[in-house]
């Protein structure tokens, strides 16, 4: 009933004292989320990090030769659409109710371009028979098992964090909708800040993966290639 | 309404200094650091994360009870790493 109302006689929910206290609730929610978000890739980074102190000369071989300029590019597109998040959840805020549309909208695109990127690198991924049971030589490979190890990894964590981003542009697009609608002003734009939450955690997880997939190995100048 | 305005300009340094981190990580991997590498880049993936959790997440700005459910994320996060980390790094131990 509230989201009917226009949005300069915004009014809580009845369970709540106040819009102040409903915007706290709702990002302390948004945070207990990301808590148990934390413990799902906790999981793999712990798998990740036994296997990788085990295997380290192999992982390390391995992580050379994954695609460092599309991850570089990437990670770069990311933290780009964090900040347009975040000058989107300001332009809520403050009820710039344009610039929040075309910020939205900015965030999504460039979500979108790294899932492009991503597909682009997987296919190189491919063609350099880095992808075990698809296209992988073991006798390119003293340790191929290892290395084999260290694919599925990178696929794994790769492919869950993907999975969430799409589920962050799917939920970018809804908040596109109901910003055009004029749902959000400087009372009531806790949607707009609770996806933002989601959106930058889904960074957050992506500047982990970075050094843990790509850096851990030295690269060399000679592996620059899109 | 009583959360605080940000300013921009907040976000646009914090944006930089993340980018500039990411070009200082990358480049770093071409230095011959050997297992150097993994400690390097991740204190500097520690940095950018704590740049986004404080700023664009507003952790500074909001509720202390937002600490509250990091900070227990964290520990429980901790807790997964040490325990079975614990097991696995000292697996080895009985050939020495």
């Amino acid at each position: 009933m509230r989201r009917k109302l226009p949005v300069d006689r915004a009014i809580p929910a009845h369970q709540f004292d106040d819009l102040e206290q409903q915007r706290e609730a709702a990002t302390f929610g948004a945070w207990v989320f990301l808590a148990t978000e934390i413990l799902i890739f906790g999981a793999l980074f712990a798998g990740y990090s036994a296997y990788r102190a085990w295997y380290t000369h192999d992982f390390e071989l391995a992580s050379g030769k994954l695609n460092i300029l599309i991850g570089g590019i990437n990670t770069i597109v990311l933290l780009t659409s964090s900040l347009t998040m975040a000058l989107g959840v300001h332009a809520a805020h403050v009820g710039r109710q344009r610039a929040l549309v075309w910020l939205l909208a900015s965030t999504a695109a460039l979500g979108t371009l790294f899932m492009v990127f991503k597909a682009v690198e997987y296919y190189d991924d491919y063609r350099k028979q880095l992808v075990p049971g698809l296209a992988f030589d073991p006798a390119e490979w003293s340790e191929p098992g290892r290395v084999q190890l260290f694919l599925i990894f990178y696929y794994v964590m790769t492919g869950l964090h993907a999975v969430h981003l799409t589920i962050a542009i799917g939920i970018m697009v809804w908040m596109i909708v109901l910003a055009r609608k004029g749902r959000f002003g400087p009372d009531y734009y806790n949607p707009v800040e609770v996806s933002g939450l989601y959106w930058h955690f889904v960074d957050v997880i992506w500047i982990f993966l970075l050094p843990l997939l790509y850096l851990i190995g030295t690269h060399s100048i000679l592996d620059l290639h899109f | 309404m009583t959360a605080r305005v940000i300013p921009p300009a907040t976000y646009y340094t914090v944006f930089a200094a993340l980018i500039g981190l990411t070009f200082l990580t990358v480049g770093i991997s071409f230095v011959p650091l050997g297992e150097m590498h993994t400690a390097v880049g991740l204190t500097i993936a520690s940095i950018k994360a704590l740049l986004v959790i404080l700023f664009f997440m507003h952790l500074l700005y909001g509720s202390k009870a937002n600490w509250l459910a990091i900070g227990a994320g964290l520990f429980w996060l901790g807790i997964l790493l040490a325990l079975t980390l614990a097991d696995y790094f000292t697996r080895h131990w009985w050939t020495y």
